[in-house]
């Protein structure tokens, strides 16, 4: 690949863990990507917003309060409605099994726990970037 | 600390061993690593004898529990006499259901209550602003208002049990909730007693649910000490607190030394209002993580102890309640693993203990599934029971301070004594905590941290069990805690009923008190109290205080 992948590293809604959310967009950029990270309390409209401004392909949520069902579909429908559907959606956090195949239906591609190792990360992202 | 001329003979002796001893030893069986380091990266040696501490003088760095400089413990009997409290931090939903949780702990031997807000409220929202969406119980309960905290401590004896409340931010009026709460069920404020966290310097550090900036938000700490140690004297005003700096993945020395230099900050701003540090001081309380590096967080407990009754006497304090280190220990809840997750009961039990081996006066064990979800009633009570098998069976509240005079864990104390006056002085050099806070330097430390723990653990250079060694390919079988779907609403509609049967003129007046207050000088605690009595909402009441004081942002640092 020529260009280098741009991410958007996001914390949607009001929680303050950005432990992960820092590690991983410290972490793709060590591998190379150009990372934008939006630092704390955005809301589906600054996100999209956000990514439309630095043209990014890849937008990475990071939620640990709980209210990922809500805020990272907010973000997904509002990619729809933009007509930003070339745009790779993943997340990570406090996520329970069960709610991991509702959120891939509604668009988020990729959904990672505590324990992941970075690698796996940017192995997901670069191969779905290429497709 | 050792006889001059014994040191001097042992010191050959060692020069001795180590030649021809050790070094032997491992020429033919070598050691399982090149470097042994504990969470901060402190180089460990593979013994610790006298002569490592031979510097320390016992009676001036060491010393009795109960006494100036309290390394050992702040009492003189310490769990021989009273045991630490069992307070789980604990709150999900609506108020009801929180209640019936807090009822369900106490009925298990629970001592202590603390309670967990949701977002929402952490940032003085009412569940019904835009913000509150999706969030509404999730991270803790929704107190809107008076009302929901009536309900949340109801049959609940606030005149015999202690409350903590993480609550920063909007931490005046939620206690002024809980305060208005048993004026009205008759229980005299002078006698409740309970923490409020109130600590904002770690919000901007690490936790982030700060609301306005540095210089108002100070102002509102030192009103609440002011009023505490008038009006509510049992009271601790502030938690300050180092487990939040921890779980954003600083070290354990960068959480000592973090923490204890905002405790002074506190007290700096509180000497500057006029008020006398004996006045409020005794109510100053700590807050302490305890990870996995087991004499690690011992030692920092005791350096603690020390480092804090010193500053306090620079500071003038002249009472022994001024120069306590009274804490509270939280497990760490970053060191619990998605995987396997019944194995953080095993990891829980050390960090427990660690805490109780430290000194705690309270202790908070986290559930197992907690990497996973908010803690389901079976979880919290084998996390309960494990702190009550540390008190009731394994026999090391026996004695104050056991592993005092261990060589390791003197060094080790002392160690991380002078690397914390080491950050003390880079702080200082920075202009003080808040400059620091602004320069980014504080979030910026921490961010390496996490990073390089992180890249540690994906480079299998440490082990996380279930993680990168021992792992195993299984779904995971841990009930996950349902929470009444109907809870939102019923909060809602609340919210609208008291808005509209509450007297509304009294609400606004008081509110437009709050307001005039805000711009001028004086301690906004009792027009908070007024504003709360006449059912003023924590959004209404805070919102008020957003308008005059501005809000914070931070910059985006990684």
């Amino acid at each position: 690949m020529d260009q280098k992948i741009r991410v958007l590293v996001a914390k949607p809604g009001l929680d303050g863990h950005d432990r992960g959310a820092k590690i991983v967009a410290r972490a793709l950029r060590d591998a190379g990507m150009e990372v934008v990270y939006t630092g704390l309390h955005q809301t589906a409209e600054m996100i999209v917003e956000t990514a439309i401004q630095e043209d990014v392909n890849v937008i990475g949520l990071s939620l640990l309060s709980g209210a990922h069902m809500t805020l990272f579909k907010d973000v997904t429908k509002l990619l729809k409605e933009k007509g930003l559907d070339d745009v790779i959606v993943i997340g990570g956090g406090i996520i329970p099994e069960e709610d991991v195949s509702d959120l891939k239906k509604a668009g988020v591609c990729g959904v990672f726990g505590p324990g992941t190792h970075c690698d796996d990360i940017v192995e997901f992202i670069r191969k779905k970037v290429k497709k | 600390m050792y006889d001059k001329k014994e040191l001097d003979d042992f010191k050959k002796k060692k020069e001795e061993w180590e030649k021809e001893c050790y070094l032997q030893h491992v020429k033919k069986h070598s050691e399982r690593m090149k470097e042994f380091t504990n969470l901060s990266n402190v180089n460990i040696d593979s013994i610790y004898t006298p002569e490592d501490i031979s510097h320390l003088s016992y009676d001036k760095h060491i010393g009795l529990p109960g006494i100036y400089p309290f390394l050992r413990g702040i009492h003189p009997t310490m769990y021989r006499g009273r045991l630490w409290t069992m307070r789980q931090f604990s709150g999900f939903g609506s108020a009801e259901e929180t209640n019936k949780r807090y009822k369900y702990l106490l009925e298990h031997g629970e001592t202590g209550l603390s309670v967990a807000f949701d977002y929402p409220t952490l940032y003085g929202y009412d569940t019904d602003h835009p913000l509150s969406r999706g969030e509404f119980g999730k991270c803790g309960v929704a107190i809107s208002s008076l009302k929901d905290m009536e309900i949340l401590f109801n049959g609940i004896p606030i005149d015999e049990v202690t409350t903590s409340m993480t609550i920063n931010g909007p931490a005046a009026i939620v206690w002024a909730f809980y305060i208005a709460n048993a004026e009205n069920r008759g229980i005299n404020k002078k006698i409740i007693g309970g923490t409020i966290q109130n600590d904002i310097l770690k919000e901007y550090i690490a936790q982030k649910s700060f609301i306005f900036p540095p210089e108002p938000s100070m102002r509102l700490i030192v009103d609440t000490f002011e009023y505490g140690f008038k009006e509510v004297p049992r009271w601790n005003t502030i938690s300050i607190s180092g487990y939040h700096i921890r779980e954003a993945g600083s070290t354990a020395i960068q959480e000592l030394a973090f923490t204890l230099g905002d405790g002074v900050e506190y007290v700096k701003w509180a000497i500057k209002r006029g008020l006398k540090i004996d006045d409020f001081a005794p109510r100053l309380s700590f807050f302490f993580n305890a990870h996995n590096d087991f004499f690690e967080e011992i030692a920092k407990y005791r350096a603690a102890r020390r480092i804090w009754s010193q500053e306090m006497k620079k500071l003038g304090a002249k009472k022994d309640r001024s120069l306590y280190m009274r804490f509270h220990t939280q497990t760490a809840g970053c060191s619990l693993t998605a995987q396997q997750p019944e194995i953080n009961i095993a990891r829980v039990t050390m960090q427990a203990l660690a805490a109780v081996l430290g000194g705690t006066q309270s202790l908070h064990t986290n559930s197992m599934d907690e990497a996973l979800a908010l803690p389901s009633e079976k979880a919290a009570r084998i996390a309960l029971r494990t702190q009550q098998i540390i008190a009731e069976e394994s026999g090391v509240t026996n004695t104050v301070d056991p592993l005092g005079g261990s060589y390791y864990i003197e060094w080790l104390t002392d160690k991380m004594v002078e690397e914390t006056y080491r950050y003390f002085d880079r702080v200082e050099k920075l202009g003080g905590v808040i400059p620091a806070i602004e320069k980014g330097f504080y979030q910026r430390e921490i961010a390496e941290s996490a990073y390089k723990y992180q890249k540690e653990i994906d480079d299998n250079e440490r082990f996380m069990v279930g993680v990168n060694k021992y792992k195993m390919d299984e779904p995971i079988e841990i009930p996950i805690l349902k929470m009444d779907e109907e809870g939102e609403q019923r909060q809602i509609n609340r919210l609208k009923k008291l808005r509209k049967n509450r007297n509304n003129s009294k609400a606004d007046r008081n509110l437009e008190n709050l307001r005039k207050a805000a711009k001028g000088n004086e301690n906004l605690m009792p027009i908070i109290l007024d504003c709360v009595h006449s059912y003023a909402t924590l959004g209404e009441t805070c919102g008020v205080l957003r308008e005059v004081f501005g809000e914070y942002t931070e910059p985006a640092i990684y």
